[in-house]
């Protein structure tokens, strides 16, 4: 059979090639080596899981750690000195280390797939995207295991955070820390955004692609317009900190307010950039779990466009308290409350993909429809907080916590999960046990309303964030112990999935190609897919292709689905495995950690790190094509 | 850059995807200079002690009497010298991009000679980098340092930035004339030299805005 013969052929001509067991062909080893060189978005996505996972339960060991603080009053678990640091890390670990990075296993795995890509158009700057994560995530989470972690808030306010209020090393890991990485996002944003653009498969228009892959191409554009504004502001306060420039200092002229608006120019949009993705796992999940299209895809493609706009207009929401006066605080109370009106309407389309399907609860499902009504009610905290006056008492109290984890935990994070649920067979051919998400979900939801319900009313009540202690009497206790219950009761939950996890990647029941009759082109292939993922690059002509599809397209992907070749006998080049992404990764981090180990090892870094860029740029990605 | 030498894989667009990254690219930096550059003009005027960028001061506690610090008959050539870097990064361009076709006469030898013009782009930048460099100096000897002041601050961030993206500009420039010198760059490296010269001109229309908001407009 010639070897090279298929890909010349129309998918409509192409012939049915049947191959006795559907399986996973692959010429890649599953060595250490394999993982450290790959360059396979899918490893990637893999690795990117794993580690996300892992700083998740280090972010809920921290959020553990206060709630046990905080159960009752005048407690001292932990000294005041570490409690900062612990509620710093808690929120820094979220958001930087857990939650972004769970997204990104997603668009790595999934984005080439959806679109029916090979590959996302860089494949050895994903796998520096990585690396970067994961170095620049050790380097600003092992601090705190010395006591030197950072402790200025995740936020790093000024003056606080600069060298006359927080003389220590604690704040240089975080303003380094996060430097590195916001590189990682940024090369994760030109990245994906160039493979979205152009690495859709012939049929595929814009206004055909899932959502998931929309979500993600608004979250990138995003990504590289919000990150260079918050590196600035750590820039500057790395001046100030390590070379005595006068940005943050009152004396000399300067002004506080520019960090805060330099942080939240990035930090608002960098909270839709946090959900955006849970939303578009969430309008891949519903659908197929209604046996229907997604009710409403252009004003869910429009919305997520339009989240993408406003979310860079409405920052000074967060600095309501500072003094901007009546003109500001309206402006921005207004674009607030506008914003709420593109991401309302997503809300009513998921309940109309539902409402008029035939709805099947499983644990993806039940996490995904969990988190349509838990960020319902995070909305309506945080619309309340988008008038000025109201949120003079709600602002820095715990009324603010329960919003945040609301949308952060009932949005993102549940969305992840279900993301995780529905995506785990295509990630390991392999699908978590029903039952033990079913319990990992309901103590979930139940743990998770416990935790932080009771904090809009310790916040009504005047509870501020980031104390340490209280004292009793206050009317806050009863909330705070519910709270610190409904925490354990999480950690139970997550226990659970973890110990799922594990054991479904190992005795889970086999998943075929498209476990849960789903539309989307990534279910067309084999689970997990081979390294090449499509034999036969798919011709889209619907935007369900396995549900409304032309016949090429069913064609195509029974093709797809059992072809059970190598690379080598479908005659396509498969990316080189290299190292040198993540060396110049860790060279990177070395010429970082320059800046508080010693100046000589910034241009030894340097140095080092450019010459691991010119091994790479001048080598070949490929074999060389016929 | 690469040695790879394939570049007419399916595409949706018909565009490289070298092309549509570098424009993110760009996008993305403009967001780091605007942030840059609003820090600048946030801060103009607020510089509590000098010296000051277009008006003399006198230290009170001194009596040192500081002249304003900015020299715009040398910036101006500075940046006459960058713009004439960005002429020669076309020139280079096009002399990559035709590169084998048959050249007439002198003119045409010299137009179509890609080292030279890699060459002078290099020399060019170099030039600015070595005015900034002076100009740098001269302000440090005259009293005015990174911590001094807001201005201090903000000034030598903002161009400091820039003149790390000249460096990296030149470095990348560099290597590519050695390419040329090693093994002759030709239609199939266009691509490539194409991103380049984006990367330049950028370098040289945010310079345009720096000089503008930072010397000209007081």
């Amino acid at each position: 059979m010639a070897t090279t013969v298929i890909d010349t052929i129309p998918a409509h001509l192409k012939p049915f090639v049947p191959s006795p067991t559907p399986a996973t062909v692959t010429t890649e080893k599953s060595t250490i080596w394999g993982w450290l060189t790959t360059t396979d978005h899918k490893k990637i996505g893999t690795l990117y899981l794993f580690t996300a996972l892992f700083f998740f339960l280090v972010g809920g060991l921290e959020a553990e750690i206060i709630r046990a603080q905080l159960g009752g009053p005048n407690r001292h678990l932990v000294s005041a000195e570490t409690y900062n640091q612990i509620f710093t890390m808690h929120g820094t670990t979220m958001i930087f280390l857990a939650i972004m990075p769970l997204s990104a296993a997603f668009f790595n795995f999934i984005i080439p797939l959806q679109i029916g890509a090979r590959d996302v158009a860089f494949p050895r700057l994903n796998a520096f995207s990585y690396w970067v994560y994961l170095f620049g995530g050790l380097f600003i989470s092992i601090p705190i295991l010395f006591g030197h972690g950072p402790n200025g808030g995740w936020f790093g306010y000024v003056p606080l955070t600069t060298k006359a209020y927080s003389a220590g090393i604690n704040i240089d890991f975080w303003v380094i820390g996060l430097q590195i990485l916001g590189i990682s996002s940024l090369a994760a944003g030109f990245n994906f955004i160039t493979t979205i653009i152009n690495l859709r498969a012939p049929g595929m228009s814009l206004m055909r692609m899932p959502v998931f892959t929309w979500m993600a191409f608004v979250v990138q554009f995003m990504v590289i317009l919000a990150f260079p504004v918050i590196t600035i502001a750590l820039f500057f306060l790395m001046m100030d900190r390590f070379f005595g420039t006068q940005f943050y200092e009152v004396a000399a002229g300067g002004d506080p307010l520019l960090w805060q608006h330099l942080f939240w120019i990035f930090g608002h949009p960098e909270v839709y950039i946090l959900v955006l993705p849970a939303f578009g796992l969430v309008s891949e999940v519903l659908p197929t779990f209604s046996k229907k299209p997604l009710f409403g895809y252009p004003v869910m493609v429009y919305s997520g466009i339009l989240i993408g706009f406003l979310g860079f207009g409405v920052w000074a929401h967060h600095m309501f308290a500072v003094g901007m006066g009546p003109v500001a605080d309206s402006v921005f109370g207004v674009t607030t409350m506008l914003i709420a009106i593109p991401t309302g309407v997503k809300i009513f389309n998921w309940i109309g993909t539902i409402a008029q399907g035939q709805f099947k609860a499983t644990s993806a499902s039940l996490f995904c429809v969990g988190m349509v009504a838990l960020f319902t009610i995070g909305g309506i905290s945080g619309v309340m907080h988008s008038s000025p006056p109201a949120d003079l008492q709600q602002t820095d109290s715990y009324f603010i916590v329960a919003h945040f984890h609301y949308v952060m935990f009932g949005g993102s994070i549940m969305g992840l999960f279900g993301g995780i649920y529905y995506y785990f067979p295509k990630f390991f051919g392999r699908l978590l046990n029903e039952k033990l998400g079913k319990w990992h979900f309901w103590l979930t939801f139940i743990g998770m309303n416990l935790t932080f319900f009771p904090m809009h009313f310790s916040g009504m009540l005047g509870m501020p964030r980031r104390i340490y202690t209280y004292d009793a009497g206050q009317g806050w206790e009863v909330f705070n112990h519910i709270s610190t219950i409904g925490a354990y009761l999480l950690a139970v939950a997550t226990a659970i999935f973890i110990y799922n996890f594990f054991k479904s990647r190992v005795s889970g029941d086999a998943a075929g190609p498209n476990p849960w009759g789903a539309g989307t082109l990534e279910w067309t292939i084999p689970s997990p897919p081979p390294v090449y993922n499509f034999a036969v690059l798919p011709t889209v002509t619907s935007r369900y292709p396995l549900w409304e599809g032309k016949q090429a397209d069913i064609e195509s992907a029974r093709i797809n689905q059992q072809s059970g070749k190598t690379a080598e006998q479908l005659g396509i080049a498969i990316p080189y495995g290299t190292i040198k992404p993540l060396l110049a990764a860790a060279f990177m981090i070395i010429m970082f950690s320059g800046l508080i180990v010693g100046h000589w090892l910034i241009l030894v870094g340097a140095a080092a790190t450019v010459l691991a860029l010119y091994g790479w740029l001048t080598s070949p990605l490929e074999p060389e094509h016929h | 850059m690469s040695t790879a030498t394939v570049s007419h894989h399916y595409s949706s667009t018909g565009l490289e995807n070298r092309k549509i990254a570098i424009w993110a690219f760009i996008g993305s930096e403009c967001m780091l200079f605007v942030s840059l550059i609003s820090t600048y003009l946030i801060y103009k005027d607020r510089s509590v002690v000098g010296p000051y960028p277009h008006t003399p001061w006198t230290d009170p506690s001194t009596g040192h009497v500081y002249h304003a610090i900015l020299n715009i008959p040398v910036t101006s050539a500075s940046t006459f010298i960058l713009l004439m870097s960005s002429l020669a990064m076309v020139l280079a361009l096009s002399a990559v991009e035709n590169k084998g076709k048959p050249q007439r006469n002198l003119g045409e030898r010299i137009l179509g000679n890609s080292k030279l013009w890699l060459f002078m782009t290099a020399l060019l930048g170099l030039g600015f980098l070595g005015c900034q460099a002076y100009e740098f100096t001269s302000f440090v000897n005259e009293g005015l340092t990174i911590k001094t002041n807001l201005f201090g601050s903000t000034f030598f961030t903002l161009t400091g930035f820039h003149g790390a993206h000249v460096t990296a500009g030149v470095i990348w420039i560099l290597t590519m004339l050695f390419i040329d010198f090693k093994r002759g760059l030709g239609p199939a490296d266009a691509l490539n030299v194409d991103i380049m010269a984006l990367y330049w001109h950028f370098v040289d229309v945010i310079w345009v805005a720096i000089f503008t908001l930072v010397y000209l407009i007081r």
